[in-house]
């Protein structure tokens, strides 16, 4: 392994210094922000992920539910989420003579929202915890990532994982999850998910950037993480989240 | 030297230990991978694989490379925050050879998954139910997708 100076002076002798890879990992700290109030469930994003990352069909990488809360027990929702919304959800009626372009449901109806979910690149994750062989570990910018040469496919972590974010891949039979697209970050790209999302309603993070628009966010809005209470350290941070989402 | 004779199968016992462990270490060092352990518990080398996985999407900035006259009329409309492949889909490969041309775009499906009436959407977002609306009719032949009118 050369040193990074090292790396750099070839690229610079070959006359082509802006080709250098200039990825500091400790520069960065990546996380995601959802904003719950823009998602319109198109499902654009869970499409976007199967077709960059290969996902098998069945098995989701990122999804998104469809929740509907219609009295005080919060405990129970309506959760839906046909196919993990890859082709959009199925449509609810709006009330009769309502403005067209603008629809609102039907007063008694309770309230619907849609919640993406994707691996929550924890901190202090319970997934590389229990892995018995050290293929799944947080990287120092703070991804989430399973050394898929060096798994068993135990399962271990599919099972730990409190989000339910991993599976195990059918035809490689090791563990398979989000790597918040690392193939792209690390260019400085924008991940599949982000890219595809219509609304702006995911939006890639970087919390040791000083200029991220997420700082400003976080001040001014009401900001939630998923399972606060399993202290998993979750980087994805939810933007309205609803008392009755798990 | 009576210490040698009486201890002796002590040393017998510590002189396999010696050479078991001397074992151990060189089965460990061709068996365990060059960088585990760079960062942490685990093979370093598995990051920079990971970054190198290839990709399918090509990002809007690279789109508006060439596209910069579509980048200009999406300024125009409500459609100027939802990049290029988020209707087209992933277009790497047309990227990097432009003479892969991308497939038609349906607008009767493409348009209709976000824009498609249903109260579980938010209120604020403009839609319209397909059927009054159009009957079928292909969403461009009104509308200028590009700039959202």
């Amino acid at each position: 392994m050369l040193p990074a100076a090292a790396i750099a002076w070839k690229y610079v002798l070959a006359g082509t210094p802006e080709d250098s890879p200039n990825y500091t990992k400790t520069d960065h700290w990546w996380s995601m922000l959802i904003d719950i109030p823009k998602c319109i469930g198109c499902g654009n994003c869970v499409r976007a992920c199967a077709a960059e990352n290969d996902v098998p069909d069945g098995h989701f990488r990122t999804w998104v539910e469809r929740y509907h809360v219609t009295d005080y027990h919060l405990a129970n929702p309506e959760v839906i989420s046909p196919d993990g919304g890859k082709e959009g959800f199925p449509a609810v009626p709006k009330s009769a003579g309502g403005e067209e372009g603008f629809s609102a449901a039907p007063e008694d109806a309770g309230k619907y929202f849609f919640v993406p979910k994707l691996c929550n690149h924890c901190e202090d994750s319970p997934c590389t915890q229990v892995c018995p062989v050290g293929a799944t570990f947080v990287t120092p910018d703070g991804v989430v990532l399973v050394d898929q040469t060096y798994c068993l496919g135990c399962a271990y972590c599919v099972q730990a994982c409190p989000y339910g974010c991993r599976y195990i891949h059918p035809e490689k039979k090791v563990a398979d999850k989000c790597t918040l697209c690392y193939h792209r970050i690390t260019k400085g790209l924008t991940t599949a998910c982000c890219e595809a999302c219509p609304t702006g309603t995911r939006q890639l993070v970087d919390l040791k950037d000083p200029n991220d628009p997420i700082h400003t966010f976080l001040k001014t809005h009401s900001v939630q993480v998923l399972k606060p209470q399993m202290a998993t350290g979750a980087k994805v941070f939810y933007n309205e989240l609803d008392g009755s989402v798990r | 030297m009576s210490l040698s004779k009486d201890a002796g199968h002590l040393f017998r016992f510590a002189y396999l230990f010696v050479i078991a462990f001397a074992v151990f270490l060189v089965i460990r060092h061709f068996v365990v991978p060059k960088t585990f352990g760079q960062y942490g518990h685990y093979r370093g080398a598995a990051i920079a694989e990971i970054a190198a996985r290839p990709m399918h999407f090509a990002g809007h900035q690279k789109c508006e490379l060439c596209h910069s006259d579509i980048a200009e009329a999406k300024k125009a409309g409500k459609h100027e925050n939802v990049s290029c492949e988020a209707c087209h889909g992933p277009l790497a490969n047309h990227a990097d050879d432009p003479s892969i041309q991308p497939t038609k775009i349906d607008t009767t499906v493409l348009c209709i998954r976000c824009h498609a009436d249903s109260a579980a959407k938010p209120g604020v977002f403009p839609q319209i139910d397909p059927v009054q609306h159009s009957g079928g009719v292909p969403c461009e032949t009104c509308h200028q997708p590009h700039n959202g009118l």
